[in-house]
């Protein structure tokens, strides 16, 4: 396959192939590779961050005995969806202290699912104070294991503390249909976002 | 010997073939896609054998930063360095610099990727 139409002479960079992205994050173990690989095109590859100096004041090697670098490993996947438009979904590295690493996967991302498990619904809290802190949108998708039926989604907002505007979806990761409508939820809601957001920009009429 | 067990540690070495860098050249999102044309892989044999082998992952089909690092087992940090100076000489070519900004480009591409979920 060529790029015809794009042809880069005279621009090394080009605005030819647009990519986005959606982040994917919850607790260890809720399905987040499970996920991605359920809709990806490519069975989920990993990246590995090294933790350089910069991350020394994060997690502080010292206290780690033996261990001078720490890698982050992050799961992704891809969907092409034309010749000229790439979805990545990126999950969240498992363990909520490399920050760092989480900047740098939410930077100019559309928005993310924060997978839960309705047995451990404490592992939630950090990804969402994260993109609330960040103001990145965000979905709340219930992974659908055994027993997981015993919560209503009501009960489950309600634990979650999370507002009536943010949307709460149920679903399975193992299977593509159920992944493609939470997909479809981050994207609708971070357009809803991004219109309001735009909207207060102008004076709005009182009355 | 298992790199591992080196008692000098890991950290200098995944950055030996960026002689040190760390800083890349340019910022490079972990999503940014790149491509390359034959010529510029041809041309890219005499970048030295990592950069060679990026411009060869990017032929015929474009990959992000993060699967270039991914397909070359590259540390992330590594590969951008690499990446970013395969564009600044004019050997891979760099679609998406940074995220879109605008309100309009940005509805337009949500609005792309929204469709292109309800046709899979």
């Amino acid at each position: 396959m060529d790029f015809a139409g794009y042809d880069p002479v005279g621009s090394r960079q080009s605005r030819g192939i647009v990519s986005a992205k959606i982040v994917v994050a919850g607790g260890f173990g809720v399905g987040k590779t499970t996920l991605v690989g359920a809709i990806s095109e490519i069975t989920p590859l990993t990246t590995e961050a090294l933790m350089t100096a910069a991350g020394v004041g994060i997690d502080d090697p010292s206290k780690v005995p033996g261990k001078e670098t720490t890698t982050v490993a992050m799961d992704f996947g891809r969907i092409t969806m034309a010749q000229d438009l790439i979805l990545y979904l990126f999950g969240t590295p498992g363990q909520t202290r490399f920050w760092f690493m989480w900047d740098e996967i939410i930077r100019g991302a559309v928005g993310a699912a924060v997978l839960v498990d309705t047995r451990r619904i404490t592992d939630a809290f950090a990804p969402l104070d994260y993109f609330e802190n960040r103001k990145l949108p965000y979905v709340v998708a219930l992974n659908r294991f055994d027993g997981s039926d015993l919560y209503e989604p009501d009960e489950v907002r309600e634990a979650l503390a999370i507002s009536a505007d943010v949307p709460l979806v149920m679903c399975d990761a193992r299977d593509r249909e159920s992944v493609k409508q939470v997909l479809v939820t981050v994207v609708e809601h971070a357009m809803l976002r991004l219109q309001a957001e735009h909207g207060r920009g102008f004076p709005t009429p009182v009355g | 010997m298992d790199p591992r067990r080196d008692p000098r540690g890991a950290l200098v070495r995944p950055y030996a073939v960026t002689r040190g860098r760390t800083e890349p050249s340019r910022d490079i999102a972990l999503e940014a896609v790149l491509t390359s044309s034959a010529t510029q892989v041809a041309e890219s044999r005499f970048a030295g054998h990592d950069k060679y082998r990026i411009a060869t992952v990017c032929e015929g089909r474009a990959q992000s930063l993060a699967e270039i690092a991914a397909y070359t087992r590259m540390p992330l940090g590594v590969a951008r360095v690499l990446v970013a100076d395969l564009v600044a000489d004019g050997l891979l070519t760099l679609h998406t610099a940074a995220p879109a900004e605008g309100f309009e480009e940005r509805m337009e591409i949500l609005g792309r990727v929204l469709s292109g979920l309800r046709r899979l």
